[in-house]
């Protein structure tokens, strides 16, 4: 398989883009800069990218509660979703949602989800408006290892094979879900194979692994594009931070992080291979490097002297149009 | 006796009805914590450590499940039903919207659909409430809709005392109980006391006694609303102040017959306004106590509209003790 040099150096920004955002809302969370609840997606990158450089602008995706990732790698202004993280009401948002919920309907980010499985089931019915407009457009729904075992989800995976649409489940394993285990939470001990028993096709790769991915994700999109029903993604790759910001993680082994870390970094892995093809040299990633580092430094400083919300904007946006009885 | 924190109020009550009855056990999402995993499991004790120490010294009856809201409220309503008293812990009180169906059309309607033949005493504790910035979906109260469902038991604790005290009528209650503890307050201590103690419900707590203005309040607006009464005492205005610490039942009597004294009434919620719980105070007072009114009764609650996230938007939206003090100042003009 060979992808395009752009691409390729595309993947490897995003994915870029992605750890420095991660790592500096970290950063900012701890200076007591950024309120609320936080979700890091932090090692997971080439889940997000390796899906999403398959998909068009209208082609939609919606996301969980650690969401940045998939919002970045679907094109959402990292300007725009830095303020929304800091509150701002030139914010993504305007600051109504946060980091829960940054969504960019424009850029087909139908939001990230505060509600563990409340994505799937939308993302039936954006693949359902796909298959009634014949406009070959797909949906994808990201997942955790956790939220597959909530009943909204089984329905999202059923529904979609009855109705035929063009939905694709892209399934993270990070192993845990909060502080449990998938080896706990997930009763059988082949999460792909109960997938599949849904009646579609899941393609596995190594979420360490953006090559790996790309093609897993390029299979089920494929499927699901062509008219053949939905198809699932099964990635594993364990996160490097806690659950939220602040998280103790009791449940780590021993030498688990450092394990993460050191032996499974996509971008280290991006790299290492695009040593050994030639694609594209390490100067080249470099610069990118220190684009992506000067483009976040600059979201933060926006960030942080962007427009605060006013009182009146509380009951802004509520509605449409609510009538005279506003 | 010594102070301690709602959260840890709330811990030392589940410890003694565990310790008491056999058939009470907990279970939720990491009540325990790390299963599965290579740490210690029992670690976690509930995402705000409300279960802590449960699974170390009753590991068979501290029950760690997989994200399945509706699975966790009907198993705990399935196991009341055969006789054991569950005590189900779903994270946030916003997650109703996922087991809505187990709640009120199962477990509050099996006793009056079979014919009074049956008993469901199970006990399902949220967090619930505002202040974190948490945005739309963690940060609902959640407990002015299910108070509107006949068959639920509603309480909402405003204080630890309170809560340890409520909860361990809760867990000996035969009926089923929802149980609404502001994640807000669970860091705020006062005197509790060490010993098995019950409070019951349907019996409001008088927070202040005053003579010109009745206010009831609920949840976390309590603490505002009696700070607020303290200021307006140095300019000479004296407030009751209700909590009525149960929703459903509601100790009407205790709130009419304020009323009757003073008059004037101001009802304070966090949740919007639409068929909640300030329009329902304030319908029975204009039903039932109407010849009393010396004025209108004043709402404080949020606007009709989701939470927000934005710390700004949030301060706005919550009610605060700006708005509670307007409000009894307003009865007063
Ligand atoms: C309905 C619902 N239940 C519980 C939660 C609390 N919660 C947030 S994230 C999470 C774990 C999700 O695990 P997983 O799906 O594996 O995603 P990950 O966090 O690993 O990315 C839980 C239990 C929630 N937000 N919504
Ligand atoms: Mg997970």
């Amino acid at each position: 398989m060979s992808i395009p040099t752009e691409t390729l150096s595309n993947a490897y920004r995003s994915m870029k883009t992605i750890r420095e955002f991660e790592e500096r809302v970290n950063a900012e969370i701890m200076n007591g800069q950024i309120p609320g609840f936080t979700h890091l997606y932090t090692g997971q990158e080439a889940n997000a990218v390796g899906v999403c450089a398959h998909l068009d602008a209208d082609d939609t995706i919606i996301s969980t509660h650690r969401g940045h990732g998939h919002c970045i790698a679907k094109g959402a202004e990292v300007d725009g979703m830095m303020k929304e993280l800091f509150g701002s009401s030139e914010g993504l948002c305007k600051g109504k949602g946060g980091s829960m919920h940054v969504a960019d309907i424009d850029r087909g980010i139908l939001g990230a989800n505060g509600i563990v499985a409340g994505g799937p089931p939308i993302s039936v019915g954006s693949a359902l408006a796909a298959k009634i407009r014949k406009n070959g457009k797909v949906a994808v729904s990201f997942s955790g290892d956790g939220s597959v075992n909530q009943g909204t989800c089984f329905e999202a995976m059923n529904m979609a094979v009855v109705l035929q649409v063009p939905a694709v489940f892209v399934i993270e394993n990070n192993y845990y879900s909060e502080h449990t285990n998938i080896s706990y939470a997930v009763g059988c001990d082949d999460l792909k194979a109960r997938t599949e028993a849904f009646g579609f096709p899941v393609f596995v790769a190594d979420g360490a692994d953006f090559f790996a991915v790309y093609e897993a994700a390029g299979k089920a999109i494929e499927h699901a594009r062509a008219g053949n029903g939905p198809a699932g993604v099964f990635a594993e790759q364990g996160r490097y931070h806690g659950h939220f910001v602040g998280d103790p993680q009791h449940y780590r082994g021993e030498g688990e992080l450092d394990d993460l870390r050191e032996n499974h970094d996509c971008l280290k892995n991006f790299r290492a291979r695009m040593a050994e093809t030639g694609e594209l040299d390490a100067a080249t990633l470099d610069a990118i490097d220190a684009e992506v580092m000067a483009e976040i430094e600059q979201a933060v400083t926006a960030a942080k002297a962007a427009a605060r919300p006013t009182a009146g904007q509380v009951t802004e946006d509520v509605y449409i149009n609510y009538g005279a009885g506003a | 006796m010594s102070q301690k924190t709602m959260r840890d109020a709330i811990n030392e009550a589940l410890h003694q009805a565990m310790e008491q009855d056999e058939s009470v056990f907990v279970i939720g999402e990491d009540v325990a914590g790390c299963n599965g995993s290579a740490g210690d499991v029992g670690a976690v004790g509930g995402v705000f450590g409300v279960t802590t120490g449960i699974y170390h010294r009753w590991p068979d009856r501290c029950i760690d499940t997989p994200i399945s809201e509706s699975a966790i409220v009907g198993a705990a309503a399935g196991a009341a039903l055969v006789g054991m008293r569950p005590v189900a812990e779903i994270m946030f009180a916003d997650f109703i919207g996922v087991c809505m169906d187990q709640i009120v059309n199962q477990m509050a309607k099996f006793r009056y659909m079979f014919g009074g033949k049956s008993r469901c005493p199970a006990v399902i504790r949220f967090s619930a409430g505002g202040g974190f910035s948490a945005a739309g979906q963690h940060s609902q109260a959640m407990y002015q809709i299910m108070t509107s469902f006949p068959g639920l038991k509603v309480v909402v604790p405003s204080n630890a005392y309170d809560a340890k005290g409520l909860l361990l009528s809760a867990i000996a209650d035969d009926d089923p109980v929802l149980f609404f503890e502001p994640k807000i307050l669970y860091q705020e201590a006062c005197e509790v006391p060490d010993e098995h103690y019950t409070i019951p419900f349907g019996e409001a707590n008088f927070v202040r006694e005053g003579d010109d203005v009745t206010v009831v309040a609920f949840g976390q607006m309590v603490p505002k609303a009696a700070a607020a009464i303290d200021e307006l005492a140095e300019e000479g205005i004296s407030c009751d102040l209700i909590d009525p610490r149960t929703t459903s039942p509601l100790d009407e009597n205790a709130i009419l017959e304020s009323v009757e004294a003073t008059g004037r009434l101001v009802v304070v919620d966090e949740a919007p306004p639409r068929c909640g719980l300030t329009a329902d105070i304030a319908g029975l007072a204009a039903d039932k106590a109407f010849a009393s009114l010396k004025g209108p009764i004043k709402q404080v609650c949020a606007p009709h509209s989701p939470t927000p996230f934005s710390p700004e938007l949030e301060a706005a939206y919550l009610p605060d003790g700006n708005k509670i003090k307007a409000a009894i100042k307003a009865t007063l003009a």
